[in-house]
């Protein structure tokens, strides 16, 4: 199997974007050529392959026709339009290359060249740069002007030019140099039309204009950039460049693969030299990403090649003890004989997994399969567990599965939004940005988040409506919202009778009618005005198409199902499912929860989420497997730890994912961690809960190994290897050596071939193969006999299920109470600039935005307490305390205070408690009473926590 | 077995029932004990069985008939 597979598609730049219309034909050069109305000619000409000389001009943003490169003469118009704003029209006769517009190419780029440094031999952007080409491209041989005035020269006239500005470097990933600018405003426009920040402006006019990261004096990482590179993706020469070209070249090949950070699964190229990474570019044609990118994607991938990074597999007796680097063969052969040693003493129960939404479809396949074939039962779990698990669980009940109904494409038809306990703009910020390109079109939107985040008002966006409720009350804010459809009548009665079983509706409808659930009624609980809430419920059930996003401020809750049910209520009595631009979409945390969910990480559900005590699926496996499956449910995580504690379970296997760190009551999951004989943590780096591991066996990055990863809309993508594994195999090689250890057998020699094993097993991916997946880029799920193209919006003719279920979602508060001793509430999040745990990014320069938790307090709650800005509080609740330093912000409301869980050092999770949803066992991460008061620094705890963590750290290297 | 996991126990099974007594024309009980057959491993489902036995104390009613028909079920 060739480990290196470029799949084709045309990556050229086509000028402007593509249109929707009726063909139109036209003329061009002679070549006929039929294209959407709308079109224009550059891009008409592009796609009969004449490319038309530009500057200015780049597909990914709208068409300004600054440069006069692109001037064409059109039979029957006076003068020469420029291409890329003149659309087509009917018999429209074209010439791209008449002497008279080479003629002005020609001098057109004589005057940008007169500005320009030429110092092309030395540039980062030499081969790479779009200057350069077009230099080529009209032919300039002279520059006949020597200006007096000029940007790049540091001294002139014998004295220092007043019109050069240095390089700014201040962003770790990027350099912005204005000697090389020929101000075509594409960084500008991509800022706006792509990412939509606006940090990025020209200033001053004609020849003192340049671009400007805003106030003068701003520089970039002083600004509101939020370095998602897509200004450097656009910039056609080398004044926005990146740091890794600079130092490393140009690349010589690329390779697509997916992204492994958040759950939207943006396509990128892997640019290349040997097997060095030059540059990560957002891929055109990713269908999730459409060639836009993140700070995190874009440039955090530097933790491959960190020095903290693990490569040797270690071992040791105890925890107490330094690690002891070993062979592979003995520390696989440790690891199994413990695990063997402790289901002879304590039952074949006693051990378990947990299988990583951070790594691949088949490696979370793999490691479920090792589970219950070799281990013999069913304790198998995944991160979901603390994050998505009431959406499996809502989802599945209300619309008969359990994932979300759309693409990400669905938002550019969509025209009320409901965002709710989730913040996009940091956790899912590619998503976010394709939202409010739709949000400036016109779209309107209702935020439903204790917190003002950035959607809620950022430039050219702002909420119609921001609900700022009190945390743990979703539900009833939900049932608020439904009282003032159901009462006002505001419901889809046609879809409901055709979709759902109107009788239930009834019975829902007498339910939520009841005064107790108005807004006026609830306001008191929620602290959200009523008046608000009508609003949003009126704008979302008359609105037009209505879609609802939604991530783990409404899951990671007492009753995370409940709300996901009664967003499912909404929906459907709105008749907001089944076509585009509508939905119920959960913003999934990591890149492949979806997937580890889908390959039957849980432990009550075997791929495909059928339930492990049905014969019939049980019986496809045993017969495959050659074994018997355990036909009862397994424990899931907090079970596991609870059994730990208890001495029941003792021992687990732990693929990518740092419970110690991300799971809550931190005091807790460390006695269970302590009180097992064996865990084995396999990982890139010595993370949290190896403090507490017998054995760690190093894990490989998405860049070393093939596979595939399923983002939030369903949406398979290949992962493709472009460098060999520097631990010396990939995961579900790793996984593979452990398994065979206990008697597996296994043979596979590639990936593909546990897709196959995932196809022939698993209904709703019938269809698919690595075969596909070259053919189709990507697939989204179920992708079958009856979907071979696979399904990018769920539940179309009818819902999976059959009927639509409407569940009645009664609220029931949190038993966590503010009182006397702890009277505020704590909400958990994530920052833009750090991913989950923080493992990854807080080995890449993404530190320079985020380098501790800091916890946010509202003025006034701060003033009563004599906390200023900056200064360390701390936090405590009645499981633990911690310290942070404070940042003083009206984001919060009174009453409310926020952190984020990215630093080992804060450990956030210490104060969060073991209180989870009534359903899944969920984590209730987002409430938790505590106080908070001045500190002198870090507590105890911390200083502790950090000695052990140290302590346990300590490595003995191989003998030579 | 820890009072810690025991009270744990009982505070999930009357979460759950907590739920299914808001349900319209449902047998909580039923859906009850299905959910903790459903989702609950043999051995919590043992432990509530003995907690049973031993009185139940702090089991919601629903939890507590649930709990006693799961106990049925397991025997039968």
């Amino acid at each position: 199997m060739k480990d290196f597979i470029i799949p084709w598609t045309d990556d050229r730049d086509l000028g402007t974007p593509a249109k929707a219309g009726p063909p139109v034909t036209l003329t061009i050069d002679g070549f006929e050529v039929t294209v959407p109305e709308g079109t224009s000619v550059m891009r008409a000409s592009a796609l009969a392959g004449i490319e038309v000389p530009k500057l200015c001009a780049t597909d990914n943003v709208e068409a300004f026709g600054s440069c006069r490169l692109c001037v064409v003469e059109i039979e029957g118009r006076r003068g020469t339009p420029a291409s890329c704003t003149t659309p087509v029209s009917p018999g429209m006769v074209v010439h791209t290359h008449s002497d008279k517009v080479r003629k002005i190419r020609k001098g057109v780029m004589e005057l940008y060249i007169s500005d320009h440094p030429l110092d092309c031999l030395t540039c980062a952007a030499n081969g790479d740069c779009e200057l350069q080409d077009m230099a080529g491209a009209v032919g300039l041989r002279d520059v006949r002007y020597e200006g007096t005035e000029n940007h790049f020269a540091v001294r002139q006239n014998g004295e220092a030019n007043p019109r050069y500005v240095p390089k700014d470097e201040s962003n770790p990933y990027f350099t912005y140099d204005p000697a090389k600018c020929i101000v075509c405003s594409r960084c500008v426009r991509a800022c706006e039309e792509v990412q939509g920040t606006f940090a990025l402006t020209i200033e001053g006019s004609g020849f003192d204009s340049r671009v400007s990261f805003g106030a003068r004096s701003d520089d970039a990482l002083a600004s509101d950039c939020v370095s998602c590179g897509a200004c450097v993706q656009a910039c056609p020469t080398a004044t926005l460049q990146e740091k890794s070209v600079i130092e490393l070249g140009t690349p010589e090949r690329s390779v697509i693969t997916t992204c492994a950070y958040c759950g939207v699964g943006c396509s990128f190229k892997a640019e290349m030299r040997g097997d060095t990474v030059v540059r990560m570019t957002p891929y055109k044609h990713g269908k999730a990403n459409r060639g836009h990118s993140c700070v995190k994607g874009r440039f955090a991938w530097g933790y491959a090649s960190h020095r903290d990074r693990i490569l040797n597999p270690m071992i040791r007796d105890s925890i107490d003890q330094p690690w002891r680097e070993v062979s592979w063969d003995e520390a696989i052969g440790f690891a199994a004989g413990r695990l063997q040693d402790i289901q002879a003493k304590y039952g074949k129960r006693a051990i378990g997994g947990i299988t990583s939404s951070r790594c691949t479809n088949e490696e979370t396949f793999l490691v479920q399969k090792m589970i219950r074939a070799v281990f013999g039962n069913n304790n198998t779990d995944t991160c979901a567990r603390v994050c998505h698990s009431p959406t499996g669980y809502g989802l599945k009940t209300t619309f008969g599965t359990s994932a979300g109904t759309q693409d990400f494409d669905s938002v550019e038809q969509t025209d009320v939004v409901i965002v709710i306990g989730a913040n996009p703009t940091d956790g899912h910020p590619v998503f976010a940005s394709r939202l409010k390109k739709r949000l400036r079109a016109g779209a309107k939107l209702i935020v439903i988040d204790p917190r003002r985040i950035d959607l809620v008002k950022s430039p050219h966006i702002k909420a119609a409506h921001h609900l700022p409720l009190r945390p743990g009350t979703n539900v009833a804010v939900m049932s608020a919202i439904a009282h003032v459809v159901v009462t006002e009548g505001l419901f889809d009665e046609a879809f409901i009778r055709d979709r759902c079983d109107w009788d239930e509706f009834q019975d829902y409808a007498t339910f939520i009618s009841d005064p107790r659930h108005s807004p006026e009624a609830t306001e008191m609980l929620t602290g959200v005005p009523a008046d608000e809430v009508r609003g949003a419920a009126r704008l979302f059930a008359t609105g037009g198409n209505g879609a609802i996003h939604y991530g783990l401020g409404v899951t990671e809750h007492s009753q995370g199902s409940t709300t996901v049910m009664s967003i499912a209520n909404l929906a459907m009595m709105t008749g907001n499912i089944g076509r585009p631009g509508v939905g119920v979409n959960p913003l999934r945390g990591q890149n492949n929860v979806q997937g580890s969910c889908d390959m039957g990480s849980f432990p009550h559900e075997l791929p495909g989420y059928r339930h492990v005590s049905d014969d019939a699926t049980r019986a496809i496996f045993d017969d495959l497997w050659g074994v018997t499956l355990d036909s009862e449910p397994g424990l899931r995580i907090p079970n596991m730890l609870d059994g730990a504690v208890d001495g029941t379970f003792k021992g687990i296997y732990v693929q990518g994912e740092d419970i110690l760190q991300s799971d809550p009551d931190t005091h807790h999951v460390a006695a269970g961690l302590a009180a097992m004989d064996c865990v084995i943590v396999h990982d890139l780096f010595l993370n949290e809960t190896a403090n507490y591991a017998h054995v760690f066996l190093p894990g490989s990055t998405f860049l070393e190994k093939d596979g595939t990863f399923t983002n939030a809309e369903r949406r398979i993508n290949r992962v493709r290897k472009v460098m060999q594994p520097r631990n010396g195999y990939a995961d579900w090689e790793v996984t593979m050596l452990l398994a065979n250890a206990m008697g597996a057998g296994w043979t596979y020699t590639h990936p593909s071939q546990v897709m196959d094993e995932i196809a022939a097993t698993t209904p709703s991916f019938a269809n698919v193969s690595y075969e596909l997946l070259e053919e189709r880029g990507s697939v989204q799920w179920p992708c079958n006999e009856a979907h071979p193209d696979g399904s990018p919006i769920m539940h179309v003719d009818g819902f999976v299920r059959g009927k639509g279920q409407f569940i009645v979602t009664e609220y029931i508060p949190t038993d966590e109470r503010t009182g006397p001793r702890f009277p505020l509430l704590l909400t958990t999040g994530r920052i833009l600039s750090q991913y989950n745990v923080g493992a990854q990014t807080r080995r890449t320069a993404n530190v320079v935005w985020h380098e501790e938790d800091v916890l946010e307090i509202h003025p006034q709650d701060a003033e009563n307490r004599g906390i200023k800005q900056g200064d360390w509080v701390k936090l405590a609740s009645r499981t633990g305390e911690t310290s942070l330093r404070a940042e003083i912000t009206d984001r919060v409301s009174p009453g409310v205070v926020y952190t984020t869980f990215h630093h080992p050092d804060t450990q956030a999770n210490v104060i969060t408690t073991d209180y989870s949803d009534w359903a899944t066992n969920c984590p209730e991460y987002k409430v938790t009473a505590v106080q908070i008061g001045l500190s002198n620094g870090p507590t105890r705890w911390q200083e502790e926590y950090s000695d052990q963590a140290a302590r346990s750290r300590r490595i003995i290297p191989a003998a030579e | 077995m820890s009072s810690d996991t025991d009270a744990k126990l009982v505070r999930m099974a009357n979460q759950i029932a907590g739920f299914f007594d808001t349900q319209p024309g449902k047998d909580a009980v039923d859906a009850t004990a299905r959910h903790l057959v459903e989702f609950w491993d043999p051995r919590m489902r043992a432990q509530l069985a003995t907690l049973v036995e031993q009185g139940g104390g702090g089991l919601s009613e629903t939890a507590h008939r649930a709990a006693e028909r799961l106990a049925r079920m397991q025997d039968a």
